[in-house]
């Protein structure tokens, strides 16, 4: 098939969309060229702004007879560049579908489309005593398609699962425009279950337009616990102990000492500045159970060493407690003028080896690296503080992150626990799956997109890629989205 | 694991199909049986760190061996899988994991999918692969290890896996209340979404019974609120076997509708239901499990009754046992030739 020029691709859409539906003028479509990850940018040869379920359909049957990629995007914030545009494709802006369809008490369910904002859902149950649990840091802007593409998480997954454990049904198209249906109303659907794949497969096996998500009763309480250590090992010790004490936190952070004192200095929150590593250990539920799980946690923290500890007493000291955890990469753009936010998850037994490991690695590589981590779910975020504009710290730092990749790996964990793939982990998708395993992948993608339209290029990296590794690049110290909280 | 590859590369060559077995306790379940027996017994497990909340174990490990462990570090499988057979034969880790089968306790924990977090198989071209991992969040590729969840063989055999774990609760508390169906339905409905304990629910021939699990002084308040509104409180012990009887399938219930199946009387089927569907207007026996969302019908009402009134309600039905598998949509099918394009575990267990 020869390649469809910019003008043949535009008429075709406008035929199916309404006036304002295409952009393709350079001034346009500028805002599309990137998603959170913001080194990765490229033009679309298009953009299309369908409003309703069937203009979506009509947009994927239009582009796979031109033969033309199509790339999903919801509201742009995600961090490994899974929504980055194709350089001949048409971005499928998603952001128009964006109508709460149902919510439902008794079922404890909520039908919406894909557009709707992930916090959009929580402010909707509230009146019903319900939310929906899955709590991205994108929170306010994020949206549930966009969760769905990528099994977003939160900060309360230990206790609440991510978004494929709270979702029920996904409805939208396949690659051809045919209707495709994932999951039930029911807690079940009979035969081989697609949905798991098709949840966190970052727009590259169907386009998501209606998705069916559980809610939960709304915890009545939650209070934080700050508690400081003198010691690493300790607070990585303190974190193994929780859990073994049969304690699931609503939420289980740690800094560690350097990240603490940056993270203090930018929203003073009364963080203990002495710590060698800090956690904030949260309980969520009814009042008495609140109560029960604070004690404990507490006993369990001064059994492990633990030099201070403080419950919040209000909503505004919890809060506090968090506003620095919720800080910590803007207050590290003060520091430094760019970092490398990494994102890797090791089982949490490791923790302490993992941190001492990022210390000696980063010691050899001249580097100064800060770290932050959902403790609880063994995710790592390790910050690299370095200077672009010096040559020989720029490939430091991207060594450094290879090797902090690498030993997540060696200590039998992932190279992404949250962010995704997208373009910017192809390079460590070889490091994770053999050639075996990333050809079955391959397969998959090819039984749901034949033509491989789908945002095409990411995820699954061609052979020829397998030489490089992935990595976010923060130029300048400034962020996407700066306005919103990053965890 | 050798064996098993060399076994599916020479039925790729020879055009044979496998069924795949473990404890073979769920034979009754699923589609018809067809193909040659692959036995998957390598058994052991692997990795057990009570701290990370998973276990690592073969495919051929006995669920008793793995629950028993967990059981001394207070711990246990969140989702309750169905014990089908008696013990120690009372099914495999692989078994379960390609079931996708949860008890009493899914409504609230969640199913075998949601604690499924690696798996180590053989696809139908006789490769080993290893998707998923030890670690609860990995979005590295595709989710391939859930695809597993429920597969019954089809994709795959399955020689590792790794599953959450959870710790068990401080308290556990169980109360039976005098209600009709729809009554209990609608209450069930009602206390899951309020914050309550509510870990499972079952309502037969006009009892409900509702177990409490959580933090010690959350059940006992929920004790409280719970008797307010008639519930009578069930001593432990008596408790235990009533749970266990319904996840293991051998409860009054069960062991009736099983006679009765066996003589041709009536059929056992299993619905799967939107939780807040209202009762269903068809003749026999009805157990509700789940809040609403599964139940168990044993009727002697045409299948095509059956059938339309559950769709009606935009469920699914089965019969229980000696169940026909629907046909699988053009994307299922697709999925299933991507893992296995020669037909190797083309056998129509499939539920």
């Amino acid at each position: 098939m020869t390649v469809p020029d910019q003008a043949a691709v535009v008429r075709a859409l406008q035929r199916v969309l309404p006036p304002d539906g295409v952009l393709w003028r350079t001034d346009t479509t500028a805002p599309y060229t990137c998603d959170g990850l913001t080194a990765f940018r490229q033009r679309p040869l298009a953009v299309a702004l369908p409003e309703t379920d069937e203009q979506v359909g009509a947009v994927l049957r239009v582009c796979h007879a031109l033969g033309v990629p199509v790339v999903a995007r919801g509201a742009g914030t995600g961090l490994s560049g899974g929504a980055m545009p194709h350089a001949r494709g048409v971005t499928l802006a998603l952001a128009r579908l964006n109508r709460i369809l149902a919510v439902d008490r008794a079922s404890r369910s909520a039908t919406v489309q894909c557009g709707v904002r992930n916090l959009a859902i929580s402010e909707a149950a509230a009146p019903l005593g319900l939310f929906y649990a899955p709590d991205p840091s994108s929170q306010i802007a994020c949206t549930i398609g966009g969760n769905v593409a990528e099994n977003a998480g939160g900060v309360h997954c230990l206790k609440y699962g991510l978004t494929l454990h709270n979702v029920r049904q996904l409805r939208g198209w396949t690659a051809a425009g045919e209707r495709a249906e994932f999951g039930a109303r029911a807690l079940d659907a009979p035969g081989l279950d697609l949905l798991p794949l098709v949840v966190g497969s970052e727009g590259m096996l169907a386009v998501v337009t209606e998705v069916t998500v559980a809610l939960a009763p709304r915890p009545q309480v939650a209070r934080c616990i700050l508690a400081s250590f003198a010691r690493l090992e300790h607070a990585a010790e303190a974190v193994a102990s929780l859990i073994g004490a049969g304690i699931i936190p609503a939420g289980l952070e740690m800094m560690d000492g350097p990240m603490t004192a940056v993270a203090e200095a930018y929203v003073h929150a009364g963080y203990d500045l002495d710590a060698a590593a800090v956690l904030l250990c949260e309980s969520d539920g009814t009042p008495e159970e609140v109560e029960e799980e604070i004690t404990r946690m507490s006993e369990v923290l001064h059994r492990c060493g633990c030099t201070r500890v403080v419950a919040s007493d209000s909503e505004a000291q919890r809060l506090r407690f968090w506003s620095g955890r919720k800080n910590a990469f803007p207050a590290s753009g003060r520091l430094s003028p760019d970092y490398l936010c990494m994102d890797a998850t090791i089982p949490r037994r490791h923790l302490a080896q993992m941190l001492l490991t990022i210390a000696q690695l980063a010691e050899r590589r001249g580097l100064r690296c800060l770290n932050v981590f959902h403790a609880g779910d063994g995710n790592l975020h390790p910050l690299i503080l370095f200077n672009a504009a010096d040559a020989d710290e720029l490939q430091r730092a991207q060594a450094l992150g290879d090797d902090i990749l690498q030993t997540a790996l060696a200590l039998g964990g992932t190279i992404t626990g949250e962010h995704g793939v997208g373009v910017e982990k192809l390079g460590a998708m070889c490091l994770q799956f053999s050639d075996a395993e990333r050809a079955q992948m391959a397969a998959l993608k090819a039984a749901f997109d034949p033509d491989g339209l789908l945002n095409p290029g990411k995820v699954l990296p061609t052979l020829a890629r397998c030489a490089e590794f992935g990595r976010q690049l923060v130029r300048g110290g400034e962020l996407p989205h700066p306005e919103l909280e990053r965890f | 694991m050798k064996d098993v590859i060399a076994a599916i590369q020479d039925a790729a060559a020879s055009g044979t199909r496998l069924a795949v077995r473990g404890h073979a306790s769920k034979h009754a379940l699923g589609g018809p049986h067809g193909g040659e027996t692959l036995l998957v017994s390598a058994s052991g497990i692997t990795d057990y760190q009570p701290s990370e909340l998973v276990i690592t174990a073969r495919a051929g490990t006995p669920l008793a061996e793995v629950e028993d462990l967990l059981a001394t570090r207070g711990q246990a499988l969140a989702f309750e899988p169905p014990r089908l057979a008696p013990a120690p034969h009372s099914g495999t880790v692989g078994g379960m994991v390609a079931a996708g089968l949860a008890g009493p306790a899914r409504v609230a924990a969640g199913s075998l999918r949601d604690h499924l977090l690696g798996v180590r198989m053989v696809n139908g071209r006789g490769e080993a692969l290893r998707f998923g991992g030890t670690v609860i969040k990995n979005v590295a590729g595709y989710d391939v290890a859930r695809l597993l969840a429920g597969s019954w063989g089809a994709i795959g055999v399955i020689t590792e896996a790794s599953l959450r774990v959870v710790p068990l609760a401080p308290a556990e508390a169980t109360l039976r209340f005098a209600l009709p169906q729809d009554a209990a339905l609608a209450q069930l409905a009602d206390w899951a979404s309020q914050p309550l304990p509510l870990n499972a629910s079952a309502w037969w021939q006009g009892t409900l019974a509702v177990r409490l699990r959580g933090a010690r002084a959350a059940v006992a308040a929920a004790l409280a609120q719970l008797a307010r509104h008639g519930g009578e409180p069930i001593a432990f012990e008596a408790a235990q076997g009533f749970w266990q009887g319904l996840r293991d399938q051998h409860d009054e219930f069960f062991t009736h509708a099983r006679l009765e199946d066996a003589a041709g009387h009536a059929r056992l089927w299993r619905l799967a239901l939107p939780p807040a569907t209202p009762a269903l207007a068809l003749p026999g026996d009805m157990l509700v499990e789940w809040h609403g969302a599964q139940r168990w019908l044993l009727t002697s009402a045409p299948p095509e009754a059956v059938h339309a009134a559950v769709r009606a309600a935009q469920g699914h039905a089965r019969l229980w046992w000696g169940h026909t598998p629907p046909a699988p949509t053009a994307l299922q099918q697709a999925v299933q030739a991507a893992f296995d394009p020669h037909g190797v575990f083309h056998t129509q267990r499939l539920t």
